[in-house]
C-alpha cells in the first residue's frame, strides 16, 4: 500500500485549532471562531487534494496508509499508530469536513451573542479532529481513540450551557449511554486481539477466512453494541432526543451529520467480519428494521422541533444499519444514504436553528405556524430538504433510500419481505411526520408568543442553509449516476452476485412513493385543514399518549436498570463503608499503632543505633549458620 | 624483582579524573577567587564538570577495553549505566546545592556565636560545598565500576568523607545538622569496619582481592566455606549500611533529617544509585555461585525492610523523617532487583534506581520552598491546606509521592512492574508478596500527605511557599520533566538499558 505522509495534517489541523483556542483562553476571544473556521476548511482543502490524488490513481492503489508511531509494542502485540485513507474514509473525510466547514461558518452568526463562543468554537474544532481520527485510524484501537474523542466532544457540546442543570443532566445520559456501547467496541477489540492476535483492519480481514465463527459473531455483535450505542439505534436510542439540548449547530453536525454515523462507519468498515458472521449480520438488519419505525413513530408526536428531527435522524440511522445489515449489496447504498442524509439532515437543522433563531429560542412547533412569509430562505432550503428526506424524485433521497428499500425486499424469503415492508412503512410515516413538522413550522396561521420576532437570518447563517440544499437536491443524482458511489467502493467489499428479484424496480418505486403519498396526505387532513391549538390536546388515545412518551423508552430504561442500579449501587455503597472501609480503616489504625511501637526504636542515640547494627550483624552471621548447616 | 609501571588505561578512567581535576580546581577556586564571584564561578566549574563527565562517559560507552588501573576497575554496560546516572542526578542536586539559602554561612564557627554572627553579617558562603560534591561524585562512579576489594573500599571513603562533612553544613537548626554529620561519620566508619573484616575474610578465602579472583574460587569451591560466609555476610553488611536497609538503617532518618534538603536530596539519589550499583555487581559476579548461601538472608532482609520502612512512615510527622523511612522502603524494593540474579532484574533495577534517584531529588527539592521566617517547615501538621495556598507546589510534590507510590504514568510505576516481575520470575515470590503489601502500605502515607495537603483545612500558622529561585526551579522542572515521561513513555530507555545490562566478569 502506498505511503502517503500528508494524511496526519486532516487531523492535526483542527486540533491544533482545538488546542490554540483552549490555550489562548479569552486573548483568542476575537479571533477564536475565525481561525477555527479556518482550520476546519483547510482540513477540508486537504481533504479535497486526498481526493484529487486519488483519483488519478488506478482503483487498485488508491487507498493510502501513513504510520504515525509505534504505539503499543508488548510482546508479539504490536500496534502503530497509523492513518489509512482509502475509498469509504475520503467520503466521510469530505462530509465532516465540507458540513463540518459550513456548520462552522453558520455557528460564527447562531453564537454570536454567547460570550463562551470560542470554547464553543474550541470543541466543534475538536470534534472534527476526533471524529477525522476515528475515520482515518487503520487499526480497530486507533478507531477507538477516535471513537471515545467524539464521545467526549459531544458530551461537552451537548453540555456546553450546563448552566441549565436540564442541560448538564442531558449531557450526562448520553454520555452513560454510549458509554455501554464503547463497552461494546472495547469487547470486540478484545476479542479480536484474543482470537486473531491482530487489531488493525488489514491484519483482521486477512485472519477473518481462518477464524471461527464463534469467534467472529462474538465480535460482530460486540461491534453492532458499539454501533447501536453510538448510533442512537434500538435499544440504546433514548439518549438522542435529550442530546437536542446542546446549541442547535452541535445537533446539525454531531446529531445528524457525522457522529451519530459513526455506528454505520464502524459495521461497513467491519464488513468483511459481517459477511463471515451471518447470526450477527442478521441481528445488524433486526436492530435497523426497528429502529427505522421506533424513530418514525417517535417522530409523529414530537412538538419540539429539534426532537422531531432527531427522531427523523434516529429513524434515518436505522436505514442505513438495515442497508449495512444486507451484506456486500447493501454497504454501498448505505454510505450513500449517509451522505445524502448529511446533506438533508444537517441542512434542517440549521433550518430548524433559523427558525428557533427568529423565534426566541422557542422550539414548540404548535407556537410556530406561518413563517415561510417571514423566512423565505429558511423555508425554500428547509422545504427541499423535506423533499429529500421523503424520498420524491429527482432529490437525494429518492435514489439512496429506494436503493436500500429494494435492496431489502430482494434480501430473500420471509426475511426479505419482512424488512423490505419494515422500510416502506417508515418510509409513509417519515412523510407523516416530516409533513407535520413542514405545516406546523411554515404554513396555517400564526401562534406566536408575544416576545417572537421572525424574520430572516444573517448571510452567514443562510449560505451554509443554501450550499447544504443544493447538496440535497443534486447528491443522490450525481452519487448513483452511472452507480458512481457503488463503483468506487467497490475494492472494499466482497463480491455479491446477482440476487433475484422480488419485486421490480420500478414496482418498488411506485409502492414507496405511494406510501410517501399517502403519509402526506394524512399530515395535511390532520393538520392543514383544523385550526392547531396551541397546546397539545390532553384527550387524546392511550396510543398516542404511550408515542408522546417515546414509546416509553425511559420508563423501560428506568425500570429495568435505573432502579435495580440504584438499589445494587446503595448496598454496594453500604457494604463499602462497612466492610471495605472498616477493613481498610482497620488496617490503618493498626498500622499506626505498630508503626508508634517500631518507632520507639529509633531513640536518636548513636550507641543505639551502632547496637542495632551489632546485632544486625551477629544475627545474619547466625541466620548464615542456620541456612548453611 | 623488578618493578613494573602499571597500565593505567585514562580513557576508561577520564570521566572519573575530569570529576576529580573539577574538584581539585574548585579547591584551588576556594583559595583564590573572590568571595564575590565565588559561588557563580564554582556552579559553572561544578556543572561544566559533571557535563563533561557525562559526555565523556557517553563517548567511551562501548570502548573496547573494558578494565583500567590493572584490573581495578572495569568499565562494563552496567558501569557505564550507572556512572551515566549518577552523573545526571548530580547535575540536577547541583542546581539544588547551589540554592545559597541551604547552607551555613561559616561551618567552623560554633552555632550562636558571635564568629556566626558576624559571618552572617559579611554575607559569607560555604561555597567549600561544591569541591566537596564533585569529591563524593567522583567515588561514586568509582564504587560501581571497582572490580577489586581494596578499589572498593576506596571508593566507599571517598564517597563518604565528603558526604560526612556536607551533612553538617545546614544553615538553620545547625546542632541538629552537626549531630547528624556526627552520627552518620560514627556508624559510617562502624559498619566500614564491618565492610573491611568482610573483605579479609574474602582475601582468606580466596587469596586474591581481584572480584574475578573470589569469583574463581567460588565456582572452583575449593576454600573454606566458613571464611566465604562470613565474608559475604561483613561485605553485605558495609553495603546494605550505605543503602539504609534494615536492622542498617537507623542512621538514615536523623541524618535526612539534620542534613541540608539539598544535602539529604543528592544523598539519598546518588548515593543510593553508586551503592546499588556496585551491589548489584558484587552478587551478580563475584557471588552469583554462592547463591544458596546469600539468597535467604538477603530475601529476609529485603522483607523486612520493605515492611519496615513502609510501616514506619505511617507514624512520622516530618517530612524529611517520612521521606527518609520511603527510601528505606525503596531500598527493600531494590534489594528484590538484587535477589532476582537475572539480566530483567539487572536492567529493571537501573531503570528504577535512575527513576527513583530523579523523583527523590525532585521531592526534596520541593521541601526546600516550603518554609516559615525561621527556614524551612518540615513538620506535616503544618503543610495541612497547602494544595489551597500554593496549588502548583503542592500539585509538583503530590506528583512526586505518586511516583514513590508506583501510581501509573508515573516513573515508579514502571519501576515497580519491572523490579518486581524480575524477581517474581526468578522464584523470589515471597519478597513479591511482601513487597506488593508493603507497596500499598506505603500508598497509604503517601496518599495522607496528599489528603494533608489538599483537603484539609490550613491552620492558623500557615506556612508560605517561597518563590522558588531560577536554580531550585532548575531542579524541580528537570525531575518532574523527567519523572513524567519515564512513566508515559518508558521503553526508549528500557531499550536502551536493555541493550547496556550485562556484567562483564
Amino acid at each position: 500500500m502506498q505511503i502517503n505522509n500528508g494524511l496526519v495534517y486532516l487531523i492535526a489541523l483542527p486540533l491544533a485549532g482545538a488546542i490554540i483556542l483552549l490555550l489562548a483562553g479569552r486573548l483568542a476571544d476575537k479571533w477564536g471562531h475565525i481561525f477555527a473556521t479556518l482550520m476546519s476548511a483547510s482540513s477540508f482543502a486537504v481533504g479535497l487534494l486526498q481526493l484529487s490524488q486519488m483519483l488519478a490513481r488506478p482503483a487498485e492503489e488508491r487507498a493510502v496508509e501513513q504510520k504515525l508511531f509505534e504505539w503499543i509494542s508488548v510482546g508479539s502485540f504490536q500496534v502503530d499508530a497509523g492513518l489509512l485513507l482509502d475509498q469509504l474514509s475520503i467520503c466521510f473525510v469530505l462530509l465532516i469536513t465540507g458540513v463540518g466547514t459550513l456548520i462552522h461558518i453558520y455557528s460564527i452568526s447562531y453564537m454570536s451573542h454567547d460570550k463562551d463562543r470560542r470554547r464553543f468554537f474550541a470543541y466543534l474544532n475538536l470534534f472534527i479532529a476526533a471524529m477525522l481520527l476515528l475515520v482515518l485510524g487503520n487499526s480497530f484501537l486507533n478507531l477507538y481513540v477516535g471513537w471515545e474523542g467524539v464521545g467526549l466532544a459531544s458530551y461537552l457540546l451537548i453540555g456546553f450551557w450546563n448552566q441549565k442543570p436540564a442541560y448538564a443532566t442531558a449531557s450526562k445520559k448520553a454520555f452513560i449511554m454510549n458509554r455501554v456501547g464503547d463497552m461494546g467496541l472495547s469487547f470486540a477489540i478484545m476479542i479480536a486481539f484474543a482470537s486473531l492476535g491482530t487489531v488493525s483492519f488489514s491484519g483482521v480481514k486477512e485472519a477473518v477466512p481462518q477464524a471461527s465463527t464463534a469467534s467472529l459473531t462474538a465480535i460482530g455483535i460486540m461491534l453492532l453494541v458499539a454501533a447501536v450505542g453510538k448510533s442512537a439505534q434500538f435499544p440504546l436510542q433514548a439518549w438522542l432526543g435529550d442530546a437536542m439540548a446542546g446549541p442547535t449547530p452541535v445537533s446539525a453536525l454531531i446529531h445528524a451529520a457525522t457522529m451519530v454515523t459513526a455506528g454505520v462507519y464502524l459495521i461497513t468498515r467491519s464488513n468483511f467480519i459481517f459477511d463471515a458472521a451471518p447470526t450477527a449480520q442478521l441481528l445488524v438488519v433486526i436492530v435497523g428494521a426497528i429502529t427505522l419505525l421506533f424513530g418514525a413513530i417517535i417522530g409523529t408526536a414530537k412538538d419540539d422541533i429539534k426532537k422531531a428531527l432527531a427522531a427523523s435522524t434516529m429513524s434515518q440511522i436505522g436505514y442505513m444499519i438495515l442497508g449495512a445489515g444486507l451484506g456486500p449489496v447493501g454497504y454501498a447504498f448505505a454510505i450513500m444514504h449517509l451522505i445524502t442524509h448529511g446533506f438533508f439532515k444537517a441542512g434542517m437543522f440549521l433550518g430548524a436553528g433559523s427558525v428557533m433563531h427568529g423565534m426566541d429560542d422557542e422550539v414548540n412547533m404548535r407556537k410556530y405556524g406561518n413563517l415561510r412569509k417571514f423566512m423565505p430562505i429558511t423555508f425554500v432550503t428547509f422545504g427541499l430538504g423535506y423533499l429529500a428526506i421523503l424520498g420524491v424524485p429527482p432529490f437525494a433521497g429518492f435514489y439512496s433510500k429506494d436503493m436500500i428499500i429494494e435492496t431489502a425486499f430482494n434480501a430473500g424469503g420471509i426475511k426479505g419481505i419482512l424488512l423490505g415492508s419494515a422500510a416502506l412503512l417508515g418510509a409513509g410515516l417519515t412523510a407523516f411526520y416530516m409533513t407535520r413538522v413542514m405545516i406546523l413550522t411554515f404554513t396555517g396561521t400564526p401562534r406566536w408568543d408575544e416576545k417572537a420576532d421572525p424574520h430572516e437570518s444573517p448571510i452567514l447563517m443562510w449560505l451554509p442553509m443554501v450550499i447544504l440544499a443544493i447538496g440535497s437536491v443534486t447528491s443522490g443524482f450525481l452519487l448513483s449516476r452511472g452507480d458512481a458511489l457503488v463503483h468506487w467502493l467497490e475494492p472494499l467489499f466482497a463480491e455479491h452476485g446477482e440476487h433475484e428479484e422480488l419485486l421490480k424496480p420500478i414496482v418498488v418505486t411506485s409502492l414507496a412513493l405511494l406510501m410517501v403519498a399517502i403519509g402526506v396526505a394524512i399530515a395535511f387532513l390532520k393538520y392543514s385543514r383544523s385550526e392547531v391549538s396551541r397546546t397539545a390536546p390532553e384527550d387524546v388515545s392511550i396510543l398516542t399518549k404511550i408515542v408522546r412518551r417515546d414509546l416509553l423508552q425511559d420508563d423501560f430504561n428506568e425500570a429495568l436498570f435505573m432502579r435495580p442500579g440504584q438499589a445494587l449501587t446503595s448496598t454496594l455503597v453500604k457494604t463499602d463503608e462497612i466492610v471495605i472501609d472498616g477493613a481498610v480503616r482497620g488496617i490503618g489504625s493498626a498500622a499506626l499503632s505498630s508503626a508508634g511501637a517500631l518507632r520507639a526504636s529509633q531513640t536518636g542515640f548513636v550507641r543505639s543505633y551502632a547496637a542495632l547494627i551489632l546485632i544486625g550483624a551477629v544475627a545474619l552471621v547466625a541466620a548464615i549458620w542456620v541456612v548453611t548447616k | 624483582m623488578t618493578f613494573t609501571a602499571p597500565v593505567l588505561n585514562y580513557t576508561i578512567l577520564s570521566p572519573m579524573l575530569i570529576v576529580l581535576a573539577g574538584a581539585l580546581i574548585g579547591v584551588i577556586i576556594e583559595a583564590f577567587v573572590s568571595k564575590a564571584f565565588r559561588p557563580l564561578v564554582q556552579l559553572i566549574l561544578t556543572i561544566g564538570t559533571l557535563l563533561l563527565a557525562l559526555v565523556q562517559v557517553f563517548r567511551i560507552r562501548e570502548s573496547e577495553s573494558v578494565t583500567a588501573a590493572m584490573g581495578s576497575v572495569i568499565f562494563d554496560g552496567p558501569g557505564f549505566l550507572l556512572q551515566a546516572a549518577i552523573l545526571i542526578i548530580s547535575i540536577i542536586s547541583v542546581f539544588l546545592i547551589a540554592d545559597n539559602e541551604n547552607f551555613t554561612a561559616l561551618a567552623a564557627a560554633i552555632p550562636g556565636s558571635p564568629e556566626e554572627h558576624e559571618s552572617i553579617q559579611q554575607g559569607n558562603k560555604v561555597t567549600e560545598v561544591f569541591p566537596l560534591t564533585l569529591f563524593a561524585v567522583a567515588g561514586m562512579m568509582l564504587f560501581p565500576v571497582s572490580s577489586d576489594l581494596i578499589t572498593l573500599f576506596v571508593a566507599l571513603e571517598m564517597l563518604s568523607l565528603p558526604l560526612y562533612l556536607m551533612a553538617g553544613l545546614s544553615r538553620r537548626r545547625r546542632l541538629l545538622s552537626q549531630e547528624a554529620a556526627l552520627k552518620y561519620f560514627l556508624l559510617g566508619a562502624f559498619s566500614s569496619a564491618f565492610f573491611l573484616f568482610g573483605a579479609a575474610y574474602l582475601y582468606g578465602y580466596s587469596g586474591d582481592i581481584t572480584f574475578s579472583g573470589i569469583r574463581d574460587s567460588v565456582v572452583g569451591g575449593s576454600g573454606n566455606d566458613i571464611f566465604l560466609l562470613i565474608g559475604i555476610a561483613f561485605v553485605s553488611i558495609g553495603l546494605l549500611f550505605k543503602v539504609g536497609a534494615v536492622p542498617f538503617h537507623a542512621w538514615s532518618p536523623d541524618v535526612y533529617q539534620g542534613a541540608p534538603t539539598a544535602v539529604t536530596a543528592f544523598m539519598a539519589a546518588a548515593t543510593k544509585v553508586a551503592a546499588f550499583g556496585a551491589m548489584l555487581r558484587i552478587y551478580y559476579t563475584v557471588f552469583a555461585n554462592a547463591q544458596w548461601s546469600w539468597t535467604p538472608l538477603l530475601s529476609g532482609i529485603a522483607i523486612i525492610t520493605m515492611l519496615f520502612g513502609s510501616f514506619v512512615a505511617i507514624a512520622q510527622r516530618d517530612v524529611k523523617r517520612m521521606l527518609a523511612y520511603s527510601s528505606i522502603a525503596h531500598a527493600g524494593f531494590l534489594l528484590a532487583g538484587v535477589i532476582a540474579l537475572n539480566k530483567a532484574g539487572l536492567a529493571a533495577s537501573i531503570f528504577y534506581l535512575f527513576a527513583y534517584g530523579v523523583a527523590t531529588v525532585g521531592a526534596f527539592a520541593v521541601v526546600t520552598l516550603v518554609r516559615d521566617s525561621a527556614g524551612e517547615v518540615t513538620d506535616l501538621n503544618r503543610w495541612t491546606g497547602l494544595g489551597k495556598r500554593s496549588p502548583w507546589v503542592a500539585s509538583v510534590f503530590a506528583f512526586f509521592l505518586l511516583a514513590f507510590a508506583g501510581i501509573p504514568l508515573t516513573s515508579g510505576f514502571i519501576g515497580k512492574f519491572s523490579i518486581f516481575s524480575a524477581a517474581y520470575e526468578s522464584g523470589a515470590k515471597g519478597v513479591v508478596i511482601a513487597g506488593v503489601l508493603s507497596s500499598a502500605v506505603a500508598a497509604f502515607f503517601y496518599i495522607r500527605v496528599i489528603v494533608l495537603m489538599f483537603f484539609t483545612d490550613s491552620h492558623e500558622d500557615a506556612t508560605t511557599v517561597v518563590i522558588p529561585s531560577v536554580l531550585t526551579r532548575i531542579t524541580v522542572i528537570f525531575s518532574f520533566v523527567i519523572t513524567v515521561a519515564l512513566g508515559v513513555y518508558p521503553s526508549p530507555l528500557i531499550d536502551f538499558i536493555n541493550k547496556f545490562a550485562t556484567f562483564i566478569r
